[in-house]
């Protein structure tokens, strides 16, 4: 099925070589990275991780979405899904493999890294991350592609896939607890020190990776001939509606902690969000976009005119995602770490190589993405489904 | 013939075994030397802790601590802030004991530099966390680093509620003021920190930075040694932690 990624139109060509062309910057600013160490970019002492780990934590997110698609569709015969459930297991397949490389891209001696593998530690929940990650790429590989390669032989798909695919909604959850898991647990982080995280995590990922869905389905309906539906659309923007409220919700919960109970260590980081700490504010202004952009996003999903008027859903499903990629990339990573443990505030900003790399493995993603989709919407065309 | 190939392979084992077995001999004997042994030297402990005394002066331009340890183990002096490894530090008394200050505080004390380092916890967090057992908790307390087996993931620089944890970001080898040969230098992307001077205990010596204190601020010794210097002191003077309810325990206790 791979060959059908091969034939393509101008347009197809041209977003190729402009994904490849910021794979290839990125590249070469990872060999400055490589030669130079972590030290080019913005991190710091007390800021330790930045963009990178950033990208990870959000796009976990984007990935454990697809189970928005395959719980409905497999466990409730939700029949209207089964045209783009496929879309969500490669948007997961294409996310997880993001989330792996920015690892890979974050660690001061990348070439230990299967020292994870050598000296496997139970105790420590980067261990568990690895193995929910690789465990949840290879159940959509192997469920999309089977079920893909049945529909292209006009079959129905093999029974034996089955059990992966059940098996496979409870792990997107486990994806999204784990990775919570490695802030939520560390003493003298008050930022990240509550039980609310993961509930936290997976609510903004179904607001987020379906919004992104939406947004695909809609990009696909115009260029290609395969037509998601309308139905699966509205479907889709109902639960952004609901994962949204609810991860708006779980939001104010903390900050009712921090700010009722006044303690310290939990209530300076939300400060340093809001208003600055100490005269430091580098985090304000996109603080302050990202409670903008999700009140104005959430207004226009749960009002059913403005729903089902597809512009405007299309624009409040990109209001949900850049919010939350604000919300947990940069506001939860960094701020975890501002003011630090001697309750000092060293602010941290990416540098530009930082941002290129960035950039580049967003464009690895997309590429894989890319391919997937073609192939995938290529077998939905010549079916005429 | 038969026989007599059997005979020659015997001899020629046996003549290899004894041409071997002098310089094996030989291996064994060293080995039980001072090579792999534990040093007759070194210092008896069942559980290493550090006593900072925060009443004695130590003035802002006294740095013999830091000086001494930075040198001992090859830490390097980096330019950049953000790029800075610190092994042992001064803090304000706010900073080092966040929440604990308060208007009313003893003059002499607020201003009073507080000497900060890893604290070798009895619950360590950065052990916990670590993906691939690079930081290990010994049985006599020091938290150590396996500067080959750390990833750069920085787990651990996360986990420490202390900020007492350093990542190469870059080389650090340029930045080495002074080279000491006795000790290894490290790579970038390699977490780092205070190791109790384990590699001086091994040798019958105090820890560098006590060493060097010529105003006798810091302590060094056996908690399960009673008759210590240690536990005389925390016997006879109050001491705090640094956010002892956190639950981490931390060994290196300060006197008020």
């Amino acid at each position: 099925m791979l060959e059908k990624a091969l034939v393509g139109s101008r347009k197809y060509y041209g977003w190729v070589s402009i994904l490849l062309l910021f794979m290839g910057v990125g590249f070469i600013c990872y060999l400055l990275q490589l030669s130079e160490g972590l030290g080019i970019t913005g991190m710091s002492r007390d800021v330790s991780w930045g963009l990178y780990i950033a990208q990870f934590t959000f796009l976990v997110g984007v990935a454990a979405s697809a189970v928005m698609l395959v719980l409905p569709y497999y466990l409730h015969h939700y029949k209207t899904f089964g045209k783009i459930t496929i879309l969500g297991e490669f948007l997961a397949v294409s996310a997880v493999t993001m989330c792996l490389t920015f690892i890979i891209v974050d660690l001061g001696q990348p070439a230990r890294a299967f020292n994870v593998l050598l000296y496997p530690t139970p105790n420590s929940i980067l261990f568990w991350d690895m193995v929910v990650l690789n465990g949840y790429l290879f159940l959509n590989i192997l469920v999309g592609w089977t079920v893909l390669s049945a529909e292209k032989k006009g079959l129905a798909p093999p029974s034996w896939v089955k059990p992966f695919i059940y098996i496979s909604i409870p792990w997107a959850i486990s994806i999204h607890t784990v990775t919570a898991f490695i802030y939520a647990g560390l003493p003298g982080r008050g930022f990240w020190l509550t039980a609310i995280m993961a509930p936290r995590f997976l609510s903004s990922a179904f607001a987020s990776g379906p919004a992104l869905l939406i947004l695909f389905c809609l990009i696909i309906r115009r260029l290609t001939k395969f037509d998601p539906g309308r139905e699966a659309i509205q479907t889709l923007a109902k639960i952004v509606t609901y994962a949204m409220l609810v991860s708006i919700f779980f939001v104010l919960m903390e900050l009712f902690t921090a700010f009722y109970s006044k303690i310290p260590e939990h209530m300076h980081h939300f400060q340093y969000l809001f208003v600055g700490l100490h005269g430091h504010t580098t985090l304000v202004p996109w603080w302050w976009a990202f409670m903008i952009m999700a009140v104005v996003a959430a207004y226009l999903l749960v009002n059913p005119r403005t729903r089902s008027d597809e512009r405007l859903l299309a624009v409040a499903c990109a209001m949900v995602f850049i919010s939350l990629w604000i919300e947990k990339g940069l506001g939860l990573v960094v701020t975890g770490f501002i003011p630090n443990p001697m309750d000092k505030v060293f602010e941290y900003s990416p540098t530009w190589p930082e941002v290129f790399i960035t950039l580049g493995v967003w464009a690895m993603g997309f590429l894989i993405l890319t391919v997937l989709y073609k192939i995938a919407i290529s077998i939905k065309e010549e079916k005429g489904v | 013939m038969e026989r007599s190939r059997r005979s020659f392979l015997k001899i020629a084992g046996i003549s290899v075994l004894g041409v071997g077995a002098k310089p094996l001999s030989q291996a064994l004997a060293a080995a039980q030397g001072s090579k792999t042994g534990p040093d007759p030297r070194a210092l008896p402990g069942k559980r290493w802790a550090m006593v900072v005394d925060l009443k004695k002066p130590c003035p802002d331009n006294c740095r013999d601590c830091f000086e001494a340890c930075h040198k001992t183990h090859n830490v390097p002096s980096m330019p950049n802030p953000k790029d800075e490894v610190k092994w042992i530090w001064n803090e304000s008394f706010p900073h080092a004991f966040p929440g604990q200050e308060h208007d009313f505080l003893d003059e002499a004390l607020k201003k009073h530099p507080v000497i900060v380092l890893c604290n070798h916890c009895d619950n360590p967090p950065c052990v916990r966390v670590c993906p691939t057992k690079a930081t290990f908790k010994r049985e006599d307390g020091i938290v150590m680093m396996d500067y080959h087996r750390c990833i750069g993931c920085r787990f651990c620089m996360a986990g420490c509620p202390f900020g007492a944890r350093s990542l190469n970001w870059r080389d650090p080898r340029p930045f080495i003021k002074e080279l000491n040969k006795e000790f290894p230098t490290r790579t970038r992307g390699v977490v780092e920190k205070c190791n109790f001077c384990e590699e001086r205990l091994a040798k019958g010596q105090k820890p560098a930075c006590v060493e060097a204190c010529k105003e006798k601020v810091l302590f060094f010794g056996d908690l399960e040694d009673a008759g210590s210097e240690i536990r005389r002191l925390l016997k006879v003077r109050t001491a705090i932690r640094r956010k002892p309810q956190l639950g981490t325990m931390p060994q290196v206790y300060y006197l008020v």
